[in-house]
């Protein structure tokens, strides 16, 4: 089984620096890119179907296809990597950065390209000390290199790169909000249209990807298409990076074939439940995506199955919940996340997300009501797509609504015996 | 007034962005790194210098989490209260915290020694619970590791009090 993303990094060790990360074949795929034309980068992406990592599943050659391009293109453009890193329950791309930084500026630099960006950031989160270092060190490398700054490698193309720590919110990591925060401005999003890749940071052409899929680029350019599409059991093309955590015997990491079953990564890979403890659901890609049960063990983790199994694969590190913890107060933990983290803008979201955390707070006091469960599942309604500027509010829906389907029993005693029965 | 240093700082951030206004984080970071918070003076200064309405840089400062707007301690614990770490002990290490260091989320010791904050998932939730203090990560955390790693930031407060008490007003270390 080949591990791309993952093939120069071991835990607890160093990451490989300039030298090293060359001579393990490193920035082949950017010299390759750079005899290449634009065009024939961004065909080799869609070629090798790269869905977005970062939560949402964008094609990711659709997204850069947008960006205007030849002479007429207004300049600078932008390129931004999204290492903000924040949904609950989620640390796959913490690996990445930590452990080669050289693959992300590498898968930078060759994204970069591909839309003629001439300025790219890491928006970084703040709480990432260990990578910040290594990406500075790593940037300072590649420009002394040549592979940043003018002319990169003697090809005429020139970029600059610069590292933006973030001053931490969750809302920065939505591709507006961000924008908005390396502005220097408060993190809430922008209306939509006119999307980034026309008008993004400053007014100028800017795509936003996540860590991981950039770092999936150099493969693709080093490997082909076909090579790539082969690494999957699914439709979509690669690898995925899936984490699990709670309680089971080997929380952890894993880059697997993407499309691999729920079930032989909580199994195989994690180890299954620790002793004394089953399985009571799990969240599959992160805080902001529906519970699934032990019904849907034999779902394949990639975009399509995840969707038609009536859940998201996020960003493919899934929380478990065992039978020793209350679903009730598990939500409650996460629609406090959401309710904290709302920027305000919209009615439904900051004020219902509040009463959503007041009504959780409540059933695990003991003062729970049976009209208690229709509040939440009309808020449930009101936070979901369409009624809100941004996907946060949706987010927080979906452990909601899927809570109270999965969970009725649990509400239900709640309510009735005035207690959480767990405590 | 900014200080010499912090003026120098916050100049050599400037090459990464094109204007003054994109700058204002980076600079609210460095005030709050050399001041420990970001105090309504700090801001006046900061706004100052940039050029900004010190209102409109207020309205930046409060949006992100990072930037204190309140004094804190020595050291700053964030403890991660998300929900891998809230299903693998938060709630037990929270009362412990309270119970060792006598405050509550979002208060300071009586020492100045340590602020204890909540915080958002900290990237680590394969190993929770975890925590920060300051910038280092601690993980898989239990009450005892708790007063373990609690001992080693004591332990190095009173040595460096040790150390400034030794020193002769010459500033040479009395050392034998
Ligand atoms: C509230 C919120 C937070 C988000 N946080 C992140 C994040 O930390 N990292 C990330 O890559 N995408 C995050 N996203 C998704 C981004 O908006 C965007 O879709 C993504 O960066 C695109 O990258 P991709 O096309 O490579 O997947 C977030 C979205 C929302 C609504
Ligand atoms: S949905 Fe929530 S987070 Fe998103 S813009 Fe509206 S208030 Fe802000
Ligand atoms: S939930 Fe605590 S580190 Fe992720």
């Amino acid at each position: 089984m080949e591990t791309p993303l993952t093939r120069n990094i071991t835990l607890g060790k160093m990451p490989p620096d300039f030298a090293q990360y060359e001579k393990a074949g490193g920035y082949a795929a950017l010299r390759k890119a750079l005899r290449m034309a634009p065009g024939e980068v961004m065909a080799a992406v869609k070629e090798a179907n790269l869905r977005g990592r970062g939560g949402a599943g964008f094609p990711t050659a659709q997204k850069w296809s947008f960006v205007p391009m030849g002479d007429d293109a207004p300049h600078p453009k932008y390129l931004i990597c999204n290492a903000d890193e924040m949904e609950p329950g989620t640390f796959k791309d913490r690996l990445l950065l930590e452990g080669d930084p050289h693959q992300l500026l590498e898968g930078m630099i060759v994204s970069a390209y591909a839309v003629q960006a001439d300025v790219s950031y890491i928006f970084l989160r703040w709480a990432y000390k260990l990578a910040a270092q290594r990406l500075e060190q790593a940037i300072a490398e590649a420009y002394r290199q040549g592979y940043l700054g003018r002319n990169i490698a003697g090809s005429g193309y020139s970029l600059e790169l610069h590292l933006h720590v973030s001053a931490g919110r969750y809302m920065c990591g939505e591709e507006t909000a961000l924008l908005n925060a390396l502005e220097g401005k408060r993190a809430n999003p922008r209306a939509k249209p006119p999307y980034p890749q026309v008008s993004g940071l400053w007014g100028k052409p800017t795509v936003v990807n996540n860590v991981e899929t950039l770092c999936c680029v150099p493969h693709i350019l080093n490997h082909g298409a076909a090579w790539f599409k082969n690494l999957s059991r699914s439709g979509d093309g690669g690898t995925k990076l899936y984490g699990v955590s709670g309680r089971v015997k080997k929380p952890g990491l894993w880059e697997l074939p993407m499309g691999t079953t729920i079930r032989e990564i909580l199994e195989e890979h994690a180890g299954g439940m620790r002793d004394g403890y089953q399985l009571r659901g799990l969240l599959p890609g992160g805080a902001s995506t529906d519970f699934m049960v032990a019904d849907h063990l034999d779902v394949a983790m990639d975009f399509d199955s995840m969707q038609a199994a009536g859940s998201r694969l996020g960003t493919g590190t899934m929380i478990i919940l065992d039978d020793k913890t209350c679903p009730v107060g598990m939500l409650h933990n996460l629609e406090h996340f959401f309710a904290q983290e709302s920027c305000g803008w919209c009615t439904p979201c900051w004020s219902g997300l509040s009463w959503v955390e007041q009504i959780l707070k409540g059933l695990e006091d003991g003062k729970g009501q049976v009209s208690d469960l229709e509040r939440l599942q009309s808020h449930a309604r009101l936070l979901g797509p369409g009624h809100t500027f941004c996907a946060l509010a949706p987010g927080a829906a979906e452990p909601l609504q899927s809570g109270l389907k999965y969970f009725g029993d649990d509400f239900d005693r709640h309510i009735h015996e005035k207690r959480c029965p767990w405590k | 007034m900014l200080s010499e240093q912090e003026r120098h700082e916050i100049e050599a951030q400037s090459h990464h962005y094109p204007n003054n206004r994109a700058l204002c984080i980076e600079a609210l970071k460095i005030v709050q790194a050399h001041r420990g918070w970001v105090s309504d003076e700090g801001i006046a200064d900061v706004a100052e210098a940039l050029q900004m309405a010190a209102a409109e840089l207020e309205g930046v400062a409060t949006f992100y989490n990072m930037i204190f707007r309140k004094p804190v301690g020595r050291h700053v614990i964030l403890l991660c209260d998300s929900v891998s770490c809230w299903i693998m002990g938060y709630d037990g290490l929270r009362e412990h915290l309270h119970a060792r260091l006598g405050i509550g989320l979002g208060e300071t010791t009586a020492d100045g020694c340590f602020t204890l904050l909540p915080n958002v998932c900290l990237g680590a939730c394969d190993h929770a619970p975890a925590m920060m203090i300051d910038s280092a990560h601690y993980q898989d955390l239990d009450p005892a590791g708790i007063d373990e790693i609690l001992a080693k930031y004591q332990m190095n407060e009173i040595r460096e009090e040790k150390k400034e008490k030794r020193e002769p007003p010459d500033g040479n270390t009395a050392d034998p």
